[in-house]
């Protein structure tokens, strides 16, 4: 039995910020995981990757991240992910101060 | 303090002018992130989870007011209102925007500071005892060979490409506050039988994955020779260090892989063969630079008022009896301000409590300011007569906290979050622990205990030394806190142990404040420390209080 797949966003850090973003079903950047595109094809999530990493004047260090379907969007797994969606825990910083 | 020759200021005035170019060169997409990342690492910018991250090298962690102020303004012209001080006296800002750092850089110019060499595979910062040309139990100031050291080292030719980075710790005292046994090369004054100063020269020692104690690869080195002696060391690793695998790349792998006898001889036939090189050219060098740390005109004045004070306020006693170390001058004291209040990051100062140091170091202090590997900022010479003046000023910008040395004064990492390295976070255990004991009333009762947390196994919060030292992994997609006790950073130097399985995020501070009470059982009297009962006990009896129910299984 193949192994299963487990669902990806494509993400990287912005190139003046620094900050974490998404990238989207239409070639975007977006700073709200939700809004990401779900890459549920391992082979459409590597072709993916590949596109993101050409765009070298956009975003640094993109990578596929581990990411579960929610009602709202594109969710992360691992508590890495999670605080790059937020921000810091000692200050009200980051993604978390701009919503 | 020292101050940039002409050369100094048109070698990083021409650094940060290639550094704007890269930068921009970057926005454009000419550069990709791999051709661009080497560049922003060689001055000290990192690419962090939430956003860039520039280190900027405070050497041998000396300030005056001016820079201080300058760290200030640039915390609140291009980051958020702060900085953070860490484990290697640098300062770490965690918000600039790729486009102002040359900016940035600029503006620490002007101020006579860089971020050269606070990354990379080069010899990075080099550090020194941060009561250094104060302390009491001084034989000599070590900040000139300090300085002459980031000279020499600063765009060396021949080691701007070592296997690994490389990180020299200098101490002019015999209590080591400089931890230069955890450190690839460590320099401890020491004097000969003759009454001359000289370095016992410590190779090896380093944190991390693998921790190990640096070893004696010469027991007295004379002054004038220090330069093509350490030379010789980085020399030979730079020959000899791995590069096939980044885990056993840092020297003190090379020196236990290939023993201390063969290291040393190897560094010894360099040496000989490039001493004659080193013609006495050094040795002008430092003279003039050991004349810029000439040491202050020290004020004679009564400290009656001092006294008076202290009887009069216990708030100022107990800081005075937590903050103050001796000073090599009877009527003055040097002053650790603690940037631990119990509940706040550890090392973050904002930009008002840096322009409050600087304002005090102008008014009391010599105008010199020092910042400690243990993450505080010190006052190094400060007549007692000025105490009672600066308690109050300290406790203007909320940094009177009376907790230097104690539970609370806990050295963390920035961890995950801020780090892209980490495995788990630091600064939020950190503030927990410090809140609870607060909380308790008890740590002047516990009395000297370091707690020390790292994020990662990479140990910038230096766990592996702490009393108790606290490291925080990721397990199966969880954070995991390890405990290690009885390690020690002092002349003393010894690796903490494991105590045991690790304690989840929510069960890491219960278990610190059982283990820290549990030992108020086990001390003979008050003045038995943490350290002498561990070293008394040995394991067994903390990791029974750490771990009850295993203890009621074994029982049962």
């Amino acid at each position: 039995m193949p192994r299963t797949f487990t669902p990806k966003v494509v993400t990287a850090n912005a190139l003046l910020e620094g900050d974490a973003v998404w990238l989207t079903e239409d070639n975007t950047w977006t700073r709200d995981m939700a809004k990401a595109e779900l890459l549920t094809d391992e082979a459409h999530a590597e072709l993916r990757l590949l596109e993101a990493a050409g765009r070298q004047d956009e975003i640094a260090g993109p990578y596929l991240a581990d990411a579960k379907a929610t009602d709202d969007g594109p969710a992360p797994t691992h508590f890495r992910e999670d605080f790059r969606t937020r921000g810091p825990s000692n200050y009200n910083h980051g993604k978390q101060a701009e919503v | 303090m020292y101050s940039y020759n002409d050369f100094d200021a048109a070698f990083v005035a021409e650094r940060n002018r290639q550094f704007r170019a890269q930068v921009e060169r970057r926005i454009d997409g000419s550069l990709t992130e791999d051709e661009f990342k080497p560049l922003r690492l060689m001055n000290g910018l990192y690419l962090q989870l939430h956003a860039y991250m520039l280190r900027v090298a405070i050497p041998y962690g000396t300030l005056n007011s001016a820079q201080m102020d300058q760290l200030a303004f640039i915390a609140d012209k291009f980051d958020k209102g702060y900085g953070h001080f860490t484990t290697r006296q640098n300062i770490q800002y965690n918000w600039p925007k790729l486009n102002e750092v040359p900016d940035i850089l600029e503006a620490l110019a002007d101020v006579e500071m860089h971020a050269l060499q606070t990354s990379g595979n080069t010899i990075r910062n080099v550090t020194a005892d941060h009561f250094a040309g104060a302390a009491a139990d001084e034989i000599a100031d070590p900040r000139p060979v300090a300085e002459l050291l980031r000279q020499w080292s600063t765009d060396h030719p021949e080691f701007q490409f070592l296997p690994r980075k490389f990180k020299i710790a200098v101490t002019g005292s015999p209590n080591d506050r400089a931890v230069t046994r955890a450190h690839d090369i460590g320099l401890r004054m020491v004097q000969n039988d003759a009454g001359e100063n000289g370095f016992e020269v410590i190779v090896g020692g380093g944190l991390g994955r693998t921790p190990m104690v640096g070893k004696v690869i010469r027991d007295f080195l004379p002054v004038a020779d220090l330069l093509a002696y350490v030379e010789a060391i980085v020399s030979v690793y730079n020959l000899l260090g791995r590069r096939d695998n980044k885990y056993k790349a840092r020297i003190k792998i090379t020196v236990h892989e290939n023993g201390l006898e063969t290291i040393r001889d190897m560094v010894e036939s360099r040496f000989e063969q490039i001493k004659p090189g080193f013609t006495g050219f050094d040795q002008g060098l430092l003279a003039q630079i050991e004349h810029a740390f000439a040491t202050p005109a020290f004020k004679a004045a009564s400290t009656d008022g001092y006294e008076a004070a202290r009887l009069a306020n216990p708030a100022f006693r107990s800081w005075t009896d937590t903050n103050l170390t001796a000073h090599k001058n009877d009527g003055y004291a040097i002053v650790s301000v603690s940037i631990k209040k119990h509940g706040q990051t550890p090392g973050d100062a904002t930009s008002d409590q840096m322009r409050a140091l600087a304002q005090i170091a102008r008014d009391y202090g010599h105008d010199e300011l020092r910042i400690s590997h243990e993450q505080n900022v010190i006052l190094p010479h400060v007549h007692k007569s000025d105490l009672p003046a600066i308690y109050a000023a300290l406790r203007e910008a909320d940094l009177a906290t009376a907790n230097i040395g104690l539970v609370s004064d806990i050295i963390a990492c920035p961890g995950m979050d801020y780090c892209a390295l980490a495995t788990a976070r630091s600064i939020p255990v950190a503030q927990q622990i410090a809140t609870r004991f607060d909380e308790l009333k008890v740590e002047h009762d516990v009395g000297p205990l370091k707690i020390k947390i790292s994020g990662c196994i990479n140990a910038c919060g230096h766990h592996h030394v702490g009393h108790i030292g606290i490291l925080g992994l990721d397990r199966a997609g969880v954070e995991n806190y390890q405990i290690t006790l009885g390690g020690d950073g002092t002349e003393d130097t010894h690796i903490g142990e494991r105590a045991g399985p690790g304690f989840a995020y929510d069960e890491i501070v219960p278990a610190i404040e059982r283990l820290v009470l549990g030992y108020l059982d086990l001390r003979t009297d008050p003045e038995e420390t943490f350290l002498q009962t561990f070293r008394r006990l040995g394991a067994d009896p903390f990791k029974a209080i750490l771990y009850p129910a295993k203890e009621a299984q074994n029982a049962a």
